[in-house]
């Protein structure tokens, strides 16, 4: 692991984004110091230093290749099980070095939902969202019960499930499967869920029920979406961070960046003129 | 990258000249109405008005449909948010000098009077006009800035006009409707001034993306607001 704690450019230091309602006070969930990951020669991402705050939603937007995918696979030590990568660097949890964790313990803390809703396919409904609860040694029944059911009404899919829990999981629509995974990543309580493009295969208003369920949900987590929907990003996120060939560009408050990007490769990326 | 949407932007832009231009000739005629005694410069006030006010409805739809067919981000969303902006206050210039017109033709009909700084009111306000416009077509921070420098003069030059034709009503009662109707069109002029402010201003937005309106800049940073 890299010890050193030089400021790169990008680097945000606490007071930082300008004008985020926490301020200097704001608590940091995830920091990344100077992580470089690839895949064996093939260096992804290249020195990135970021900080994800509690009850925010920070999006990353970036054209393909560009190591978002990657980077949010690093925070919850996902990259790493990938044959022949590689990875450098820090990532803090809450100040402790994720590395310091059982990678499982980890993901019960850090959640991740994916490009396409993933049900457990030979799973039920109710099966799907207590699987985690269940990995992680629950045994109590009716406290199972409870929780899938707070975990399925936070998810917004409660009213539509109720009645047929039992029922495969991938009997569901493609929007209430991906809303189901999200159930299934709150029923363990993380404190980040990571978003890879959730909505990327999903209909405009399956998406907007997503959206919604992100801002309902964001006032207890740290939640992290990449996508490559930049008006998703705009509508659902408080900061945005856009990054190029495994560089992270600019990190600031949204509205910032699509209204006023200080860089030129951002302004060119979020307006079209890329390439 | 070459994109479709640059050729939009572009031809809201030529429009919205094409707009800027007709209102700095509808202030020149106004003015004519008056300084020459000549009426037929009215009418064409009135029939560039008619352009005037259907360039303002085609550029709000432009500008409309552009924002909702390309969500447009950063340089482009302000000079889509200016372009609705100045098209406004263009419309409006175009109503001071119709106003400017009319009051003019009923002057035509009255014996001369003394327009005092009227002459330089009306080069200040069309000149400000005409630079606002330059600075909106050549993204130009320094003219915009300079164009707002000038409003204060045109608000002094209100301020004396009222004041000497106060004192003539008061000295020659004769004078009162002729003197009324020039204090009406100073007061026309010192809002075209206005409006042409704020499309500096817009101007400054659009390639700065910083908002100076009411002073936000001097509250911000008393030394930038200074350069």
């Amino acid at each position: 692991m890299v010890k050193t704690l030089a400021m790169p450019p990008q680097y945000i230091p606490d007071s930082s984004p300008q004008g985020s309602p926490g301020g200097a006070s704001q608590a940091v969930t995830l920091e990344v110091r100077h992580l470089k990951a690839g895949y064996g020669t093939t260096p992804v991402l290249r020195d990135v230093n970021i900080k994800f705050y509690d009850t925010k939603v920070t999006a990353i937007i970036g054209p393909s290749g560009c190591g978002k995918s990657t980077m949010i696979r690093c925070l919850n030590r996902m990259h790493e099980i990938t044959p022949g990568a590689s990875v450098e660097g820090e990532v803090l949890l809450e100040g402790k070095s994720i590395l310091a964790l059982d990678p499982v313990e980890l993901r019960r803390h850090v959640g991740m939902v994916f490009q396409r809703p993933n049900p457990f396919p030979s799973m039920s409904i109710f099966d799907n969202v207590a699987s985690g609860l269940v990995l992680n040694g629950a045994r109590n029944r009716p406290l199972i019960a409870e929780r899938v059911e707070d975990s399925l009404r936070k998810a917004a899919l409660w009213d539509e499930v109720k009645d047929k829990l039992r029922q495969p999981g991938m009997s569901l629509s493609g929007g209430q499967q991906q809303r189901l995974c999200i159930a299934r990543a709150l029923a363990v309580e993380p404190r980040v869920l990571l978003m890879d493009e959730p909505c990327s295969a999903l209909d405009p208003i399956a998406t907007a029920r997503i959206e919604e369920l992100m801002l309902g949900l964001k006032n207890n987590l740290t939640i992290i979406i990449v996508t490559h929907n930049m008006q998703q990003a705009a509508r659902v996120s408080d900061y945005t961070a856009f990054m190029l060939t495994g560089e992270l560009v600019e990190f600031t408050q949204t509205q910032q960046i699509f209204t006023k990007p200080s860089d030129k490769r951002t302004e060119d990326y979020i307006t079209g003129r890329f390439g | 990258m070459q994109r479709h949407f640059d050729v939009d932007l572009e031809a809201l832009r030529s429009t919205l000249l094409e707009m800027g231009g007709i209102a700095e000739d509808m202030i020149g005629h106004a003015v004519k109405v008056l300084t020459e005694r000549d009426e037929s410069f009215a009418d064409q006030v009135q029939e560039m008005e008619k352009r005037v006010n259907a360039l303002h409805i085609e550029i709000d739809d432009r500008c409309l449909k552009l924002i909702a067919l390309h969500q447009p981000a950063a340089g482009d969303l302000r000079l889509i948010a200016a372009a609705i902006k100045i098209n406004s206050d263009l419309e409006r210039i175009g109503d001071q000098a119709v106003n400017i017109a009319e009051t003019a033709t009923y002057l035509c009909h009255l014996p001369r009077i003394k327009l005092g700084d009227i002459p330089r009111m009306v080069e200040l306000a069309a000149g400000m006009t005409k630079d606002s416009l330059d600075a909106f077509s050549r993204r130009d921070v320094e003219l915009a800035r300079e164009v707002i420098g000038r409003d204060d003069e045109e608000d002094q030059l209100k301020s004396e006009t009222f004041n000497e034709l106060l004192a003539l009503m008061q000295s020659d009662a004769s004078t009162i409707q002729r003197a009324m109707d020039i204090i009406l069109i100073a007061r026309n002029l010192e809002r075209i001034a206005d409006h042409a402010t704020n499309i500096a201003e817009d101007v400054i937005f659009m390639v700065l993306g910083k908002d100076i309106r009411h002073g936000a800049e001097r509250r911000e940073s008393p030394e930038a607001a200074q350069q």
